[in-house]
């Protein structure tokens, strides 16, 4: 099997969230940064879980970002995956990040292609999906397992209230979230061989823009917290029923 | 021209999150000055012409069996052939498992700027500017759409339904696309529960709480208020808890009415899931604990003395 995991990195979830530039940057002095969680914890760890099972399976990383986030690729290849691909290019938006990996999926015959459920910063969940309807693939969204019966996976998926089990013949592609598979940390000898695995950069293609920024902002803070004595819980009761109206 | 909006049905009945979406998608319409046009797929138990009290006008129904279950790329081709049929300009969803899956797609398709998550209505007095939340809902950001067509996933409990009223004319559609290659082997449904992203009282526990044994305080406070439950990441990963619960910036993001957080510390990844929830209530033993900061009412107490009043406050409450 060959497999296209979708990586991309984000601000550590610590990160200060600040914007410069009349609110038009976000500001990304002494932000650390991480490979997003859901790309990291479930979306490469299924595939290397894969590749334990099938140790023939092909793991190829792919990323859309300038050089600034090689590190990350660097880390994502120390847990595993066999080489990284990098489009060169700043993405303004989800739908010219999706071009530039179907451009990327178009040349690689690929089994599967795992997203993640969203990214941190953007949260748009919207790079899988658009990502699949470029290729006309099958997609399944916001996964949390994915077994294979020969060339059809079966995938559970999250759905309002429990969730659904369907089989679909390869290809395919996944987004995944918690229950996929349980975070690993890199090995010394993991973090050696990413230092020599292969990582490709690749020139973006043209892609047509959908949207774009006008400006970024801070939600109000709140007013500060009203504290009821622990001994006159029923306070707290009749303050949200009476003053809240929420109960 | 016209504003069609993606009216997700569940069981037959139309779902929460899109009556909002119905109701956000009637306002732009009235904006605009246009009509609002409703689709349905799948087979229903409901009169559709009542969706006429949400102020749309049309609904679109395609009734096949075949519908009832979510394939991605049939269910996007089928909005497509619905969306040129109509020529609607706008195409909203709300942001729901289901809606993040098609409206994406639907955007590659038709290439149609995509707003994941509205928060509020469109900005048109310049242009297209739409408001949505990012960094895990610690900040906002204001997108410009530049395509002619333009699609919308709203995001639930940030518009709220608005009953108004009419009765809607349904037009059955019989759509061109046949089944995909998706085949749902089984639906797990867990009965009787508010769905978490839908609801708007949500009473959550944390690790104060020492042990999925003392969940009952939980339980008994949500099902008094109507309440869903929900937990910190710490409580899923430690197995108390089924991690479908697990809120935060690596778990569901939601905003209710009311957060009502017991025994949580208001860690930052977990503050970015719920801090846009209107009312946050807190309990917690330790006066330092983050969550104070980010709270509107709160108790510093010992959960298993304070709890037990408060649900016989609430009990007293609900009886008058
Ligand atoms: C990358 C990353 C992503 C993360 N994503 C998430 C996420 O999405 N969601 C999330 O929740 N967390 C997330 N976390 C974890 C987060 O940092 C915290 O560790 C976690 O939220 C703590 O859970 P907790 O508040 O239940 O437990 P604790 O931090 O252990 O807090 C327990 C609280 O209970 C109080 N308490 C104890 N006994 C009592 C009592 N008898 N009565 C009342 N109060 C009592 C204590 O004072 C304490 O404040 C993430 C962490 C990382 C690094
Ligand atoms: N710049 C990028 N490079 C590679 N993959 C990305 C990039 N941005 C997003 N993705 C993938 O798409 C998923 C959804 O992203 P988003 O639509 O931004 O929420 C992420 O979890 C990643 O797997």
């Amino acid at each position: 099997m060959k497999i296209l995991v979708c990586i991309s990195r984000t601000p550590d979830t610590t990160a200060k969230i600040a914007f410069g530039d009349n609110n038009t940057k976000f500001v990304k002095d002494g932000v650390q940064w991480i490979i997003n969680p859901y790309d990291e914890w479930y979306g490469l760890v299924r595939a290397i879980i894969i590749k334990e099972n099938e140790p023939a399976t092909i793991i190829h990383l792919v990323t859309v970002g300038g050089a600034d986030v090689e590190p990350v690729i660097r880390k994502a290849l120390a847990l595993g995956g066999d080489e990284a691909i990098r489009v060169e290019m700043e993405p303004m938006d989800a739908y010219q990040v999706a071009v530039q990996i179907a451009e990327v999926a178009k040349g690689g015959q690929y089994d599967l292609i795992l997203t993640g459920k969203e990214t941190i910063d953007s949260n748009g969940s919207s790079v899988g999906p658009m990502l699949a309807e470029l290729l006309d693939m099958d997609m399944i969204s916001l996964a949390t397992g994915l077994e294979f019966e020969g060339s059809t996976a079966v995938v559970t998926r999250e759905i309002e209230g429990g969730e659904e089990i369907s089989a679909i013949p390869l290809p395919l592609v996944v987004s995944c979230q918690k229950g996929m598979a349980e975070a690993r940390i890199p090995n010394m000898r993991g973090i050696m061989a990413a230092r020599t695995k292969p990582l490709k950069v690749l020139p973006p293609a043209e892609s047509a823009v959908l949207t774009g920024l006008v400006s970024y902002g801070l939600p109000p803070s709140r007013s500060g917290v009203k504290l009821v004595p622990a001994d006159r819980p029923e306070e707290l009761v009749r303050l949200l029923h009476e003053e809240a109206r929420i109960i | 021209m016209s504003v069609l909006i993606f009216a997700e049905q569940s069981d037959g009945a139309i779902r929460k999150s899109s009556k909002e979406a119905v109701s956000y998608g009637v306002a732009l319409a009235n904006q605009l000055g246009v009509k609002a046009e409703a689709v349905v797929l799948g087979s229903v138990h409901q009169d559709l012409s009542g969706l006429g009290s949400l102020g749309v006008s049309v609904v679109h129904h395609c009734a096949e069996e075949g519908l009832n279950t979510m394939d991605t790329r049939r269910y996007t081709a089928v909005m497509a052939e619905i969306a040129q049929s109509t020529g609607s300009q706008i195409i909203v969803f709300a942001h729901s498992i289901t809606g993040r899956a098609i409206a994406p797609r639907l955007s590659a398709r038709l290439k149609a700027g995509y707003i994941s998550g509205a928060t509020g209505l469109p900005d048109t007095s310049n242009g297209f500017i739409v408001r949505r939340n990012v960094f895990s809902g610690k900040a906002f950001m204001d997108v410009r759409v530049e395509t002619p067509v333009k699609i919308i996933s709203v995001n639930p409990n940030s518009f709220g339904v608005r009953e108004l009223e009419g009765v809607a004319m349904v037009q059955p559609f019989q759509t061109s696309t046949v089944a995909g290659r998706v085949v749902t082997r089984e639906i797990k449904k867990v009965n009787g529960q508010v769905p978490l992203g839908e609801a708007e009282l949500v009473v959550s526990g944390g690790r104060g709480l020492k042990g999925p044994e003392h969940w009952g305080m939980v339980e008994d406070l949500a099902g008094l208020i109507g309440a869903a439950t929900a937990c910190s990441r710490a409580v899923a990963d430690a197995h108390w808890r089924p991690h479908h619960e697990h809120v935060g910036q690596t778990g569901l993001a939601i905003a209710p009415n009311l957060y009502f957080a017991i025994g949580i510390s208001g860690a930052i990844q977990h503050l970015a899931g719920v801090n846009r929830s209107k009312v946050i209530v807190v309990v917690n033993k330790d006066p330092e604990a983050p969550f104070f900061k980010a709270a509107d009412y709160g108790i510093v107490g010992d959960a298993f003395e304070v709890m037990p009043k408060v649900i016989e406050a609430v009990r007293q409450l609900k009886k008058s």
